[in-house]
């Protein structure tokens, strides 16, 4: 799984780390970024409930090899 | 979209006050949107399909800047202040994302989580006033409007001791009932909030106001208007809204015993609990939008200069999303339900106010375990259709 993160559209709702923590955090600027050794989703369904619930749509969830 | 005879009038009171009016009862059969017409009789569209509605509230065609020329009014009171920007939930961006960029630090995830032992004492200390002094009680003056009263002013570095000024004036603010009644407390907050600042520059104090005063002021990110028009927005916002869950999530749980007991049976359903009141009750329930060009919509044209309404009672009842949607189900899997909105202004305080339910409905319950309501359900006021939805009273006896 490859994630990514436009952190020019984010706007630290912070929706993601709600609905998928263990993928998930909040930087002390309240963006979003991607817990430490989770860059790759760590195979969490729940990263794709996380990427729906974006406000902003910032996130995008993809197979590895796409 | 099939043409309805009439434009159905927008907004309307509520019959229940946690059931969308029955008069919108024919925009929910004509989904995704709908023609409405407003006070002054400006006719809108009106957003009502789950997935429409997600794509338009992100879409940046759509602003939210009520000093356009156009923008659409709910009512007189709140056309009579529209020459006054709002703070976030009125500018567009890019200005929007540098006055947000200055406070989410303070809304995040982790920052509710820390601030729950302190949320807890506050309610902890209301309920055993209550107590000691019931039953009954009023519910909304005795616990539901000073939680989250108490909780903003702890995180804001206003004083508690102002709270029946302040509470007076967003009242009037957001319910007037005249057009001078909004206007006069508009003035009042910000006069009162400027002061604030202005001591807040001498003595400073560990708030996030005082925060803002000494960061952003300093480094000019924001100005003294810009500060004050921030401190406004940040209170009524704080304390409103979540008095209002508090107050017609207690009465909704309150009618539902059969739910109720679930809940009290098993606490491990409280978030899930908390979403699915915060879909059902959405009581935020008219996002205003203006039309900046052409949108294509389900096979429909928005115009540019045409107004655009959301009703997010209805738009967290769509069929095609939830099954049952009338019904108050917790186990219903994620449906991503747009009672705090969507898009960039999706509300800065989900995450505290979530925290805020939780603590507060768990404890009230857990509390007061023969808790009831001490009067009629349908002789219990609560709040007309053109502002946050709520009870005005909630009297209950244990």
């Amino acid at each position: 799984m490859h994630i990514d993160i436009d952190t020019d559209r984010c706007i630290g709702a912070g929706q993601c780390a709600l609905a998928a923590p263990g993928v998930f955090t909040q930087d002390d600027d309240g963006f979003s970024t991607l817990v430490p050794g989770r860059e790759d989703g760590g195979g969490d369904p729940m990263a794709r409930v996380a990427a729906r619930a974006c406000p902003v749509g910032a996130i995008t969830v993809s197979e590895a090899d796409d | 979209m099939t043409a309805l005879s009439e434009p159905v009038a927008f907004p309307q009171d509520r019959t229940c006050p946690y059931h969308p009016p029955a008069g919108y009862d024919a925009l929910r059969a004509d989904r995704p949107i709908s023609r409405v017409s407003l006070y002054d009789g400006r006719p809108v569209w009106l957003v009502t399909g789950h997935e429409e509605a997600r794509r338009l509230l992100a879409d940046p065609r759509l602003s939210t800047d009520r000093t356009r020329p156009g923008f659409p009014m709910p009512s007189a009171r709140f056309a009579a202040v529209r020459n006054r920007t709002i703070a976030l939930l009125g500018i567009d961006d890019p200005e929007h994302r540098a006055q947000r960029r200055t406070v989410i630090p303070h809304f995040t995830v982790k920052r509710a989580t820390a601030l729950r032992p302190g949320i807890q004492r506050i309610v902890d200390d209301l309920l055993d006033a209550m107590i000691a002094q019931g039953p009954p009680a009023e519910l909304v003056s005795a616990f539901a409007l000073p939680v989250p009263s108490m909780v903003i002013c702890t995180l804001l570095g206003v004083p508690y001791a102002d709270h029946e000024f302040f509470e007076e004036q967003s009242r009037r603010l957001l319910r007037g009932p005249d057009a001078s009644d909004t206007q006069e407390a508009r003035e009042l907050l910000e006069q009162y909030l400027g002061e604030l600042i202005d001591r807040k520059r001498k003595e400073p104090g560990d708030g996030l106001l005082d925060e803002l005063v000494h960061q952003q002021l300093r480094e000019g990110t924001l100005d003294r208007d810009e500060l004050i028009s921030l401190a406004v927005i940040l209170l009524i916002a704080g304390h409103e809204t979540t008095a209002n869950m508090i107050s017609l999530g207690t009465f909704t749980l309150l009618q539902h015993p059969e739910r109720l007991a679930e809940l009290r049976a098993d606490p491990a359903l409280l978030p899930a609990a908390v979403e699915e009141l915060l879909r059902m009750l959405s009581i935020a329930d008219g996002l205003l939008r203006l039309a900046t060009e052409d949108i294509e919509v389900a096979g429909t044209t928005v115009r540019a200069g045409d107004g655009v309404a959301f009703s997010t009672s209805v738009i967290n009842r769509d069929e095609e999303v939830y099954s049952a949607p009338d019904s108050l189900d917790f186990h219903r899997p994620v449906r991503h339900h747009v009672a705090f909105g969507f898009g960039i202004h999706q509300c800065l305080g989900q995450n505290l106010a979530r925290a805020e339910l939780e603590i507060a409905l768990s404890s009230l319950l857990g509390r007061l375990p023969t808790l009831r309501l001490a009067a009629e359900p349908d002789t219990i006021p609560f709040k007309a259709g053109d502002t946050i939805q709520g009870m005005l009273e909630l009297p209950v006896t244990w």
